[in-house]
């Protein structure tokens, strides 16, 4: 018996993933949420910013393969800063192929907020080659760097960009990244121009950014789809429409699917010592 | 004097380079921009053309023989074939970033998403408690799961904290070892093909 | 007391020299603040040659220095600064800094630790080899991964089946690509002896012209130049996922005995790895992505790491030349552990010695 279950045909197994991510797709469990400090910092950060005042720049430097992660955190900022009246510079990121990322967000989050004006409560910034350079020339002007919007706009034509200048009119970038680029944010963005800087990252990268952390160089970080989980745990708290809350239905599944693994490995254990032992 | 031209090569602009970094001179900066940032680039978008000539026999030989599998090469040549005439023809437009939005974009996280399901069943047939190593290792691995889903908190609340001190110690250590080897092999083996003493990147002996 | 309130005083100690160590064309600025006075922003001007003095940029109050860049060499600049306090008054200009001439260096003095070290290793480098040239010896660990090379081979050739070579997504600038193209010339060679054959797809051009040029070479070695094919050593794409979908595919259909992993990998490690051992093959992987190695022990039969899979050439020409470069390789390890060994005991008691020696500029 054992012998047969440890050559299992590994479809079963596969059968087994996907009912564990799909069932609580579908029915979501509801696990309770535990905020953790990184992720409480960001939002914080933005909660307490003044309506109408300085501008947040939500950066999507990431493509579509670390989607699943980074794009619920993209949906969630933005949903906190059009709720709370913050103005929103959505800058499609550093490379050509992360711009769709950015529009895909913006298109679920809209429909939840008829009044949001574009021009006025946000902006669409689309691609420019120059990745770090851009950051410095931001430092500058923002609309000499761009010219035009991703729809081809004259930024200078836009109420919100003759306020927003440069960083001294932005209260925070935050960059969602599956790479090394936030660092990048930290250089030329806070150390030369003091703009303070916040980020997303992905489950594996997120230890590598502690250190920022901790010197405060980050104002705060989502790390990862539970980072993602929380920051939509903390809006719907605050009585802002989450939407479809696609990174907390995940973490359900997330912590399924890993007590599922535990219990394959425990069993697959379990066998390997009892056929061992018959030998 | 086939192999002598790339080694003569090899060892002028290795040493030209190694000298190039520790000079801060604009000569120097100079040297840098127009072989790194200009040649370099040069060069390998003409290698892509081979690149693309590779892809394309490759692909029609495939199709020609019809051998196995030959009309997934078939839809790979159409696909490029498309894209190309598209992203030129519309300069970027709507039918464009239709083909990122619902094609590349599910195409790629499809692929991404596998992982999920082959952990799975790698961590079934392998994960396996053979001596006092994989033992820990099995151990910690569980934990480590555990702690970054909400049903570890659940269980009990310190774990996140347990995990964290995981993350940022034993695993740190391992990792700088590896990485301080790795460097100086990465050294050793540079100043190897410089000197020419590696030579099998060549073709042989 | 009125007066104070009135004027806030102007940062002092202003102070401008050539920046060191780079290219020209730049001077730092240094200054500190009134004491007292609590700032806001710095704002620097400029004068070049005793020209009227220009606005060249606003800086928040934590920041105490400023490189100056685009300046012409050769020329004398003077700076003064202003600042803006936390109520918003602006103080006096301070004193102007005594004049500096950005010029440019010829070394970076700030690296002088470096280069000791790269001349340092170099020598153990050329010693060990000429040393090994003389005919000495030298022993050389048991590597599984590679010794099992010969059987993966055969078994393929025994099964009647091709063998994967998957030269990874690095380019020939990641030594781990390098590597696997040392590698892959023994393994193509033995393959073309034993006829059977070996397919190579690739994500980078660069490194597919590399692989063609070393399949072919090592068929003509063995002798059979005739049984090359340019079209089992090809490109694939250069996205990484669809190259993964790309190598899977080819695993599904032409069903290799062997498939063999080397060079630089990231998340589509696993993806391949398993795959392959779907189809019942013979695996070896060999890579120095940390953080994929754990994906690659569980799904292959045997795992070159890291600095293993460098060392490879040597392993399998055993070259006494390429052998000896190993040991240069194993010292330099030694010292740098001894080291960080004293360096750690040292800043325990508080003497930072080495660890100031390591700071680079």
């Amino acid at each position: 018996m054992w012998e047969k279950l440890l050559r299992l045909d590994r479809r079963w197994i596969f059968v087994l993933v996907a009912l564990s991510v799909l069932i609580p797709l579908l029915r979501p469990l509801g696990l309770p949420m535990r905020t953790t400090e990184p992720v409480l910092n960001l939002y914080t950060y933005i909660d307490t910013l003044k309506p109408h005042d300085k501008a947040v720049i939500l950066v999507t430097d990431f493509d579509p393969s670390t989607m699943p992660e980074l794009l619920p955190m993209a949906e969630a900022i933005m949903r906190h800063c059009f709720a709370r009246k913050i103005p929103l510079i959505l800058y499609g990121g550093m490379y050509p192929t992360f711009v769709g990322m950015a529009k895909m967000a913006l298109s679920r989050v809209l429909p939840d907020f008829p009044d949001v004006k574009y021009g006025e409560d946000y902006v669409f910034l689309g691609y420019i080659p120059g990745t770090s350079l851009i950051i410095l020339s931001m430092g500058e002007s923002i609309s000499k760097t761009f010219g035009n919007d991703y729809y081809g706009n004259k930024l200078d034509s836009l109420p919100l960009m003759q306020r927003v200048k440069n960083y001294d009119q932005v209260a925070l970038v935050i960059d969602l990244s599956g790479s090394g680029t936030p660092v990048w944010w930290i250089i030329y963005g806070y150390q030369r121009y003091g703009v303070r800087v916040g980020c997303g990252t992905t489950a594996v990268s997120a230890a590598q950014y502690y250190p920022y952390l901790q010197t405060g160089q980050f104002v705060g970080m989502l790390g990862g789809l539970k980072g993602a989980a929380e920051y939509e745990t903390l809006i719907e708290r605050a009585g802002i429409p989450p939407g479809r809350k696609t990174a907390s239905i995940g973490m359900d599944a997330q912590s399924i699917v890993h007590l599922m693994l535990i219990f394959l490995i425990i069993l697959g254990n379990i066998g390997y010592f009892i056929v061992r032992r018959k030998r | 004097m086939r192999r002598t031209g790339p080694l003569v090569v090899a060892f002028i602009m290795g040493f030209a380079m190694i000298f190039q970094y520790f000079i801060p001179h604009p000569l120097s900066q100079k040297f840098y921009e127009i072989m790194v940032q200009q040649w370099l680039i040069i060069i390998s978008i003409f290698l892509y053309l081979f690149g693309l000539r590779s892809f394309t026999l490759y692909h029609y030989h495939k199709v020609r023989r019809k051998k196995e599998g030959w009309y997934f090469s078939l839809i790979a040549l159409l696909a490029a074939l498309i894209t190309v005439i598209i992203g030129f023809g519309t300069r970027r437009g709507p039918l464009f970033d239709k083909i990122y939005d619902y094609i590349l974009a599910p195409l790629q996280a499809t692929m991404f998403s596998l992982l999920a399901f082959f952990i799975a069943s790698a961590a079934y047939r392998a994960f396996r408690a053979r001596n006092l190593e994989a033992t820990l290792l099995l151990v910690t691995a569980t934990i480590v799961m555990l702690g970054r889903v909400p049903f570890g908190a659940f269980m009990w609340h310190k774990l996140p904290d347990v995990v964290e001190w995981i993350l940022k110690y034993p695993n740190m250590a391992a990792q700088r070892g590896i990485l301080i080897g790795v460097g100086l092999g990465m050294i050793a083996t540079s100043m190897k093909i410089i000197l020419g003493i590696e030579r099998s990147y060549l073709g042989g002996e | 007391m009125l007066l104070y309130l009135l004027f806030v005083s102007p940062p002092v100690n202003v102070h401008a020299y050539d920046t060191p160590d780079d290219a020209g064309g730049s001077i730092t600025v240094e200054w500190s603040p009134p004491p007292g006075v609590e700032v806001k922003f710095y704002e620097v001007y400029r004068s070049c040659e005793g020209g009227p003095y220009e606005f060249i940029g606003k800086f928040i109050g934590s920041l105490h220095s400023y490189v100056d860049k685009g300046l012409e060499d050769g020329k004398k600049y003077t700076y003064r600064i202003r600042l803006i306090d936390v109520n918003g008054d602006t103080s006096e200009f301070s004193m102007p800094s005594s004049p500096a001439v950005p010029s440019p260096q010829w070394f970076k003095k700030g690296k002088l630790n470096l280069f000791i070290a790269v001349v340092l290793y170099f020598g153990f480098l050329i010693f060990f080899v000429q040393s090994a040239k003389t005919g000495k010896r030298l022993f050389i660990r048991r590597i599984a991964g590679l010794d099992a090379l010969d059987e993966a081979v055969g078994r393929a050739t025994e099964m009647g089946r091709p063998i994967l070579y998957v030269p990874g997504l690095g380019t020939m600038g990641d030594v781990a690509t390098i590597a696997s193209v040392n590698i892959l010339k023994p393994v193509a060679k033995k393959a073309a002896e034993y006829e059977t054959p070996i397919i190579v797809p690739n994500r980078d051009p660069i490194v597919m012209t590399v692989a063609q040029q070393v399949v072919k070479e090592a068929y003509l070695e063995a002798g059979r130049p005739d049984a090359y094919r340019e079209d089992n050593v090809f490109y694939l794409t250069d996205s990484q996922f669809a190259y993964a979908a790309g190598v899977d595919g080819i695993m599904m259909r032409e069903r290799p005995a062997t498939n063999l992993f080397m060079g630089m990998f990231y998340a589509e490690s696993l993806i391949l790895a398993e795959t392959g051992n779907m189809t019942g093959a013979i695996q070896i992987a060999g890579t120095d992505a940390v953080a994929q190695l754990p994906f690659f022990i569980a799904a292959c039969d045997y795992t070159i790491i890291g600095e293993e899979l460098y060392a490879a050439s040597a392993y399998l020409s055993q070259d006494p030349k390429l052998v000896g470069s190993l040991k240069a390789q194993d010292l330099g390890k030694a010292i740098l552990m001894f080291l960080l060994l004293l360096g750690s005991i040292l800043s325990l008691c508080n003497i930072p010695l080495i660890l100031n020696f390591f700071r680079t500029l």
